[in-house]
């Protein structure tokens, strides 16, 4: 039977007592967000609830909601070693250090890290590659738009959000290469009314097609109200936007959890770093909607692309906004260490990465 | 045209932190300080999403939330004013409760939809260029809001009633002396203010974005609470800060999308930024000063018997 735990101090606490020998081997999740965020935590239980779906009958879950990232987390993964766990899944980059740190203590147990890059022989990483949903999302956006400039609401300057833009743009690019971006930055992951005010900002100043690297659907329904496109985020919003989501990368964990829960049953688990895209379906895309044909038909060959391997977004050359061309590490791409670190925009970004100079 | 978008956007950002802030600036100046407005907020989306869910009525809706962030404040009465627990920890509590409440009541109703709440539209007059939408497009919380605050400040300084209840915030001991019930008041006030926070907290979760996800309320009750001491517990001045709060909130998300060119982060920073430049201004004025904290603000009531 699984057992789910609300993250409070005091239940935490119990459930060390409640800690049952019944045979089951136990997996914990650790959450940053509250399970109904309808994006990136509401993603990741999801993913649990497949698990227990097709292994309920050897293991039992708990999770972790609302976790803080910092010490908070610390104790939050260390109780659940204490309580039996056998294999944890910690979900926010914020958690890479915490998890590092109780993970050299527990040898025993398997932790698994999404987004981070530290290692260790009983810690992996795992993430997925966004990017290439939203080289996709650029081809669409350019396409359906009319004003020739695209809304773009992002929250903090780090290198998964710049790549996202970047990609978007290099997509976009492929239509209309005087495409143009107008990008807002919140200063947050979720904050529904404030990515609804932004997106009511950027379609009054004259962009029409609105994505979002922010998790809540208010973006989406702001879009929806005056008639316009947008693409949704972390999960599937078309019932946010029935006429206008166009499609929406969706975050898949559940193929991972199940295949890593399955090796610790087998005993053939080992650390590693799974950075799955489209191709591993890691990254899904939502149904193409609200679009003519031809353009869903590019979206789908464009798809195929990229999981055959075809097609790289981040192909070279790649030029950036100074004019001068990145040097190109991975033979005929930029490789995975230049992605995960990107700090530049790339030629045809008007806009400044903020902090640089 | 990209003037009335903007003063749109501003009205209907800055309307839910009038509302709760509203609402607090009674129970203030009846003499309780209650911090819990981002809890009786959060309360009130999540409630008021699943009465409009239930019923496809923003007004049930809407009643719904003024109920659970009423129901919330009651709570905090009874602790405090009943039990004159100290009234600062006792709200920080009760606002970690209301997050967790409204999450598991909430949790239900994650990616469900409503109706969104209807905008006037008066036939001739909304269709005014400019005026047409800014007075005569809004939804119905906004006129609410304005009515509320006319209505407010109306109460503390045209009646009687109102008289009394500043009294029971600026000296509990004497109103207690001449016969009035200041446990009564406080309680009643304690109520309103939860209902205003309810009413708050409905307005973001049926009408500015229609749905609900848990923890929606980023903050914002945090802000009315800001807000009241901002303007120095005085209805009018409470407007303008709310809609410079707004204003700048707003504002710096066009800077940026015209591309200014100014750093997100201290944009993010600037409607903060605003609130204590106005602040040190209103203390360093002396005249301005004139209406300062109620005098009795957090201090428990207990009478002798």
């Amino acid at each position: 039977m699984r057992k789910v735990l609300i993250a409070a101090a005091a239940m935490l606490v119990a459930s060390v007592g409640a800690a049952s020998a019944q045979g089951k081997t136990k997996v914990g999740f650790v959450y940053v967000g509250p399970i109904g965020d309808f994006g990136w935590s509401y993603q990741h239980e999801v993913g649990r609830r497949e698990l227990v779906k097709a292994l309920g009958d050897k293991i039992e879950t708990t999770y972790l909601e609302n976790v803080n990232e910092g010490p908070d987390s610390e104790r939050a993964i260390e109780q659940l070693a204490r309580a039996g766990h056998k294999l944890i899944f910690t979900t926010s980059f914020g958690f890479m250090d915490a998890t590092a740190k109780v993970a050299k203590k527990y040898p025993d147990i398997k932790f698994e890290h999404a987004t981070g890059y530290k290692r260790d022989k009983n810690l992996a990483t795992y993430s997925g590659r966004f990017y290439e949903g939203r080289y996709i999302q650029g081809q669409i956006a350019a396409k359906m738009s009319k004003t020739g400039t695209l809304g773009y609401i992002a929250s903090f300057p780090i290198p998964e959000v710049i790549s996202g833009i970047n990609a978007t743009m290099l997509g976009a690019q492929t239509v209309n290469p005087n495409i143009k971006v107008k990008i807002i930055w919140v200063s947050s992951w979720f904050d529904p009314g404030k990515e609804a005010a932004a997106a009511k900002a950027l379609l009054d100043q004259g962009a029409d097609v609105i994505m979002q690297h922010t998790d809540s659907p208010a973006a989406m329904q702001a879009a929806a109200a005056r008639g316009k496109f947008a693409f949704g985020q972390d999960s599937d919003m078309i019932k946010f936007g029935e006429k206008s989501q166009l499609t929406s990368i969706t975050n898949n964990w559940a193929p991972y959890y199940i295949a890593r829960t399955k090796a610790v049953l087998e005993g053939t688990w080992k650390t590693g770093d799974v950075w799955g895209g489209l191709n591993s379906k890691y990254v899904v895309m939502a149904p193409y909607t609200n679009m003519p044909d031809d353009v869903k038909k590019a979206a789908m060959d464009t798809e195929a692309a990229i999981i055959s391997g075809k097609l790289h977004p981040f192909k070279c050359p790649i030029v950036a906004q100074d004019g001068k061309t990145v040097e190109c590490k991975g033979g005929a791409n930029l490789d995975d260490g230049q992605i995960l670190s990107m700090n530049y925009f790339i030629k045809g970004v008007d806009d400044k990465v903020p902090g640089a100079k | 045209m990209l003037l009335e978008l903007i003063v749109v956007s501003v009205i209907a950002a800055s309307t839910p932190l009038l509302l709760a802030a509203a609402g607090e600036l009674v129970t203030e100046r009846a003499g309780v300080l209650n911090l819990g407005v981002e809890g009786m907020m959060i309360m009130g989306a999540a409630c008021g999403f699943a009465g409009a869910y239930f019923t496809d009525s923003t007004l049930l809706g809407a009643l719904c939330g003024i109920a659970a962030g009423a129901a919330l404040a009651a709570m905090f009465a009874a602790l405090t004013l009943g039990l004159a627990v100290n009234q600062v920890a006792t709200r920080l509590a009760l606002t970690i409760i209301g997050i967790g409440i409204s999450g598991l009541i909430g949790a239900g109703f994650v990616g469900e939809r409503i109706t969104p709440a209807p905008h006037l539209a008066l036939p001739g007059l909304s269709a005014l260029p400019f005026v047409g939408s800014v007075l005569f497009g809004q939804d119905a919380f906004v006129y609410c809001s304005v009515l509320l605050i006319l209505a407010i400040r109306w109460f503390l300084y045209r009646t009687r009633p109102g008289l009394v209840l500043r009294a029971v915030g600026d000296n509990h001991a004497s109103a207690h002396a001449l016969g009035y019930p200041v446990l009564r008041i406080r309680l009643l006030a304690v109520l309103f203010g939860g209902g205003c926070a309810g009413l708050a907290g409905a307005y973001l979760s049926l009408a500015y974005t229609p749905f609900f996800t848990a923890g929606m309320t980023a903050g914002r009750g945090w802000i009315a609470l800001a807000l009241v001491v901002f303007a120095s517990w005085r209805p009018l001045r409470l407007v303008a800060g709310a809609y410079l709060f707004g204003a700048v909130t707003i504002l710096q998300l066009h800077a940026q999308g015209a591309g200014m060119g100014i750093t997100p982060q201290l944009m993010a920073a600037l409607p903060y930024l605003a609130t204590i430049l106005v602040l040190v201004a209103i203390s360093g004025t002396r005249r301005m000063a004139g209406s300062t904290a109620p005098a009795s603000l957090g201090v428990p009531f207990v009478p002798d018997r």
